[in-house]
């Protein structure tokens, strides 16, 4: 397979410009003859669709929800990142880039990183031009706060409800669409495989979760926008509906995938208090601009927070990186509270948990600023452990909460099948090996605003598209195996749930492919994962039918993709012998433990290639170049 | 804790529903009401039995999906909580909890406890945003907003669009779903040129849609997740009045 980033020539500061003269305009008055299908409407989704119909495309989208406001999106709380420099505190659009490559720990594109530092003054006019209520100081300009792993003050915040309010921004966006005829809205509504004519994206199968009717939509470009796949985890901070089965059939139809295990687990979560527990929520991190994270320096220490006088809490993060404390990235934070709960210093009656104190913050301030700051954030807190934050220290434990890997893009976004494009968390292009706080949401909008909607048109103005009809036999033999498959599942009728077999793989890779990784733990998970998707084939009980609302029937054919992509992931992690960004390898670490990259072997992006059912997937890989920063070993200390 | 659930079963959109009982016993009190049906759901399961259809996604009280009248309120006993933000400590060993499906004609039933709440997506439809098509946007810091002004608009912006306060109110009806968005963004610079149009718009798609009309009972705000304040149902019968006003004397400009 060949890898073609498409990265255009010339100056860093100039390629999206010069990119941008050189794409292919489709003509206004032709635009309405092409139909382009965008599955998903989070921030990215949403935001695709309404722009492709606001340039006069013909839109179909689709999202498994009852209604496209739901896409979990909206359960992002803290910020969106923007190099306005509106704080005069020395941002740029060179540093937004700099710190999203180091950040990434250099790991992503340059050229892409630039874009999208570039987009990201944009997003923040076109969201408030919509009436997005950002937040304002008294004299009605925009407010800004710092978050995790930055030193500047870049990020945009609606209380801790941004995702909320970027997401109906976008959502109204898509209405507003709907109601002028530009997008037809299929909602509760699954992708559940690609369609691929001549080399090319035709269109997708498709199943109405109400009827249980499976059928074929075609157009002439497909566009993906369905998330991250978080939930393989079974654990995670994700939606329980989100899951990767439209990029994971995609991938077995010929996209390649890139790098699957880099895997984002955020360091401010409620800890898991028992076996029912069906996910995890996470605190926002802007919490810790206020917060100190520490545990007792004893080990075993049962007493509560308050009788643990200062001399005997060990404030880790701030002590191990003086200069980013309680602000250190998102990888660091996490792997420090793990690195203490290890050495038995963990706090709960778990003892998985470190504690974030505000009891300094609320002397300092003031109980109403706190309150006003993050008033929502504690009563969510509250309202989950029974416990008040404000006299009690807050007890957080990392939690999957963002993946990083995602379907292989170019510079246009377009995946290794032409015409199958790839925006927001489901494409693997901007952040590396890390993400850093608050800019999850400004990739999604920055895709699906501004960079989309002209690659497509490029595509679109470029290929030449015989029509297809839904009698073609790849169309039908690819809507044959989803009503194949759909049958087996439910015919199977055994003894277990398919949220058991979640929850047991969710294990799996929580123990060998989370935090840390190492290769004894990677090559079990092999061996385990197969042994499980093949007990999943015979021994899980999927009741009802077909034609009918099933969430079972769902819920199982989500759970058999994830079978498989776990072991893509864990197949990635044990290739990958280095450490970087949220991939830690036990093998690869300094001396004073911190992740140890190996830039001689490693500066490339993994695309794994499906290779059939029987045979292991291939590596094909992109080599990383940096023209402009130079790699260094991430300190923050 | 050990529970007696009584649960609205209903097959299919036209089928005949019924009130089923099911033991929930070693229910603990730190469970979510979600995290409880998932058990009684694996039970289910287990025994061969179809499990009970829920709405339900994000599990934090923002995505909206989940709702259902947990003895006749709904999202439950406590204020300002979703339902998969409510857990078992609210609830008593031993007690009977009946769960229904939100009751409004504008939202049939399609299964169990799921109903079809696409009303909503077409009241925004109707007019719920501002027209700024993607690009050409001026500097965001260039029009100054008052606090003051932000911060209300937020509080309406809130709105999860569960449908709790269609499922309370007497009349089931959707004026403080719509009037929120209307007071969103009616208090924003960006949102006054579409203002009264916007405002005929989505309350006439409300009437059309068979929700009831507004008779100021309040229970819409009591059973709202976000606590959105019947204050913007003020706020919408006033912009309403004034559309309405607008639209006989100029016919066009509300309409067009």
């Amino acid at each position: 397979m060949e890898l073609r980033s498409r990265v255009p020539t010339g100056p860093l500061e100039g390629k999206w410009e010069r990119h941008k003269f050189e794409m292919k305009l489709v003509n206004p008055a032709n635009k309405r003859k092409y139909t382009i299908l965008v599955v998903g409407s989070g921030l990215a989704g949403a935001s695709a669709a309404a722009t492709l119909s606001e340039l006069g495309y013909n839109v179909k989208c689709y999202c498994f929800q009852d209604s496209p406001r739901r896409a979990h999106s909206i359960a992002a709380q803290g910020g969106i990142n923007a190099a306005k420099n509106y704080q005069n505190d020395g941002d740029s659009i060179y540093r937004l880039f700099y710190d999203t490559v180091k950040g990434g720990d250099f790991r992503a594109r340059e050229a892409n990183v630039y874009r999208l530092a570039q987009i990201s003054v944009t997003i923040i006019d076109q969201c408030v031009a919509q009436g997005v209520p950002f937040a304002r100081e008294y004299g009605g300009l925009l407010s800004n706060r710092s978050f995790g792993g930055a030193q500047v003050s870049r990020t945009f915040y609606a209380r801790g409800q941004t995702g909320q309010q970027l997401l109906l921004g976008a959502y109204q966006a898509l209405e507003k669409e709907i109601a002028n005829g530009g997008v037809t809205m299929y909602p509760r509504t699954e992708m559940l495989d690609l369609i691929v004519v001549d080399g090319r994206a035709r269109g997708i199968v498709i199943r109405n979760e109400l009827t249980g009717k499976i059928e074929s939509h075609l157009g002439d470009a497909v566009v993906l926008g369905t998330g991250g796949y978080g939930n393989v985890f079974y654990l995670s901070t994700n939606a329980k509906g989100t899951n990767t089965t439209a990029i994971w059939r995609s991938y077995k139809r010929g996209a390649a995938f890139g790098n699957p295990c880099y895997t984002q687990i955020h360091p401010t979560c409620i800890p898991v208090s028992g076996d029912y527990q069906s996910k995890l929520t996470l605190m926002s991190e802007s919490l810790r601009n206020d917060g100190r994270v520490w545990v007792p320096k004893k080990q075993g220490d049962k007493r509560p927070p308050h009788e643990i006088p200062e001399a005997e809490r060990d404030y880790y993060l701030e002590r191990k990186y003086p200069s980013f404390g309680n602000l250190a990235p998102r990888d660091i934070s996490s792997r420090s509270a793990k690195e203490v709960c290890d050495e038995g210093r963990g706090v709960g009656e778990t003892a998985l948990g470190v504690y974030l104190d505000f009891a300094d913050a609320i002397k300092r301030l003031g109980e109403a600023s706190i309150r006003e700051r993050y008033g929502n954030l504690f009563e969510m807190y509250q309202r989950i452990t029974d416990e008040d934050p404000y006299k009690i220290p807050m007890r957080i434990y990392p939690a999957v909460h963002y993946t990083m890997g995602g379907l292989w893009v170019d510079y246009n976004l377009m995946s290794t099948i032409p015409g199958l494009h790839v925006i927001g968390e489901a494409n693997f292009s901007d952040h590396g090996a890390n993400r850093l706080g608050a800019s999850a949401l400004m990739q999604g909008l920055a895709d699906g605003y501004f960079v989309l909607p002209y690659t497509i048109g490029d595509y679109i103005a470029s290929a030449k598209l015989a029509p297809v009809t839904t009698d073609h036999p790849v169309v039908r033999s690819t809507e044959a195996d989803v009503t194949e498959r759909t049958k087996r599942l439910l015919a199977i009728k055994g003894k277990r749930t398919a949220a058991s077999f979640h929850r047991e793989l969710g294990k799996i890779m929580w123990d060998n492919c989370g935090m840390a990784r190492n290769e004894q733990g990677l090559k079990r998970a092999l061996k385990e994962i197969p042994a499980l998707r093949e007990e999943f084939w015979e021994n899980v009980n999927v009741p009802g039918a077909s034609a009918e609302l099933n969430q079972s029937l769902e819920h199982a054919g989500r759970v058999a993709d994830f079978l498989e992509l776990g072991e893509l992931m864990c197949l990635d992690a044990l290739h990958r012998t280095e450490s970087c960004g949220g991939h830690f390898r036990e093998e690869s670490q300094t001396p004073d433990g911190e992740a140890l990259r190996d830039d001689e072997h490693f500066t490339y992006v993994a695309a794994w290639e499906y290779a059939g059912p029987e045979s292991e997937p291939i590596l094909n890989k992109e080599r990383l170049i940096f023209e402009n920063v130079k790699l260094s070993q991430r300190s923050y200390k | 804790m050990n529970l007696t659930l009584r649960v609205w079963r209903q097959s299919a959109p036209d089928a005949r529903g019924s009130i089923v009982n099911y033991e929930a016993n070693d229910i603990s009190p730190d469970m979510s009401f979600l995290e409880m049906l998932d058990v009684v759901n694996e039970r289910l399961t287990e025994r061969g039995e179809i499990p009970i259809a829920f709405d339900h996604d994000c599990r934090e009280g923002i995505c909206g999906s989940c709702g259902v009248m947990i003895n006749g309120a709904a999202h439950g006993p406590m204020r300002g909580t979703a339902t998969c933000q409510l857990h078992m400590r609210s609830f008593t060993d031993g007690d009977t909890i009946t769960v229904e499906p939100w009751r409004a004609r504008a939202f049939p039933v399609i299964k169990d406890l799921c109903v079809d709440r696409s009303a909503f997506d077409r009241i925004i439809a109707a007019g719920g945003y501002v027209s700024a098509n993607t690009g050409g946007a001026r500097d965001a810091n260039e029009i100054l907003i008052p606090k003051e002004n932000v911060d209300t608009a937020m509080d309406a912006a809130a709105c999860i669009g569960c449908g709790a306060c269609v499922a309370a109110c007497p009349n089931a009806s959707a004026s403080l779903f719509t009037a929120a968005k209307i007071t969103h963004l009616g208090l924003l610079p960006q949102g006054q040129p579409e203002r009264y149009r916007r405002a005929l718009r989505m309350v006439t798609r409300m009437d059309l849609e068979s929700f009831g009309g507004c008779t100021l009972f309040g229970e819409c705000q009591d059973a709202c997740p976000k606590e959105i304040s019947i204050d913007t149902i003020a706020r919408m019968n006033r912009d309403y009045l004034k559309a309405v006003m607008i639209a006989k004397a100029e016919p066009d400009s509300t309409t067009a």
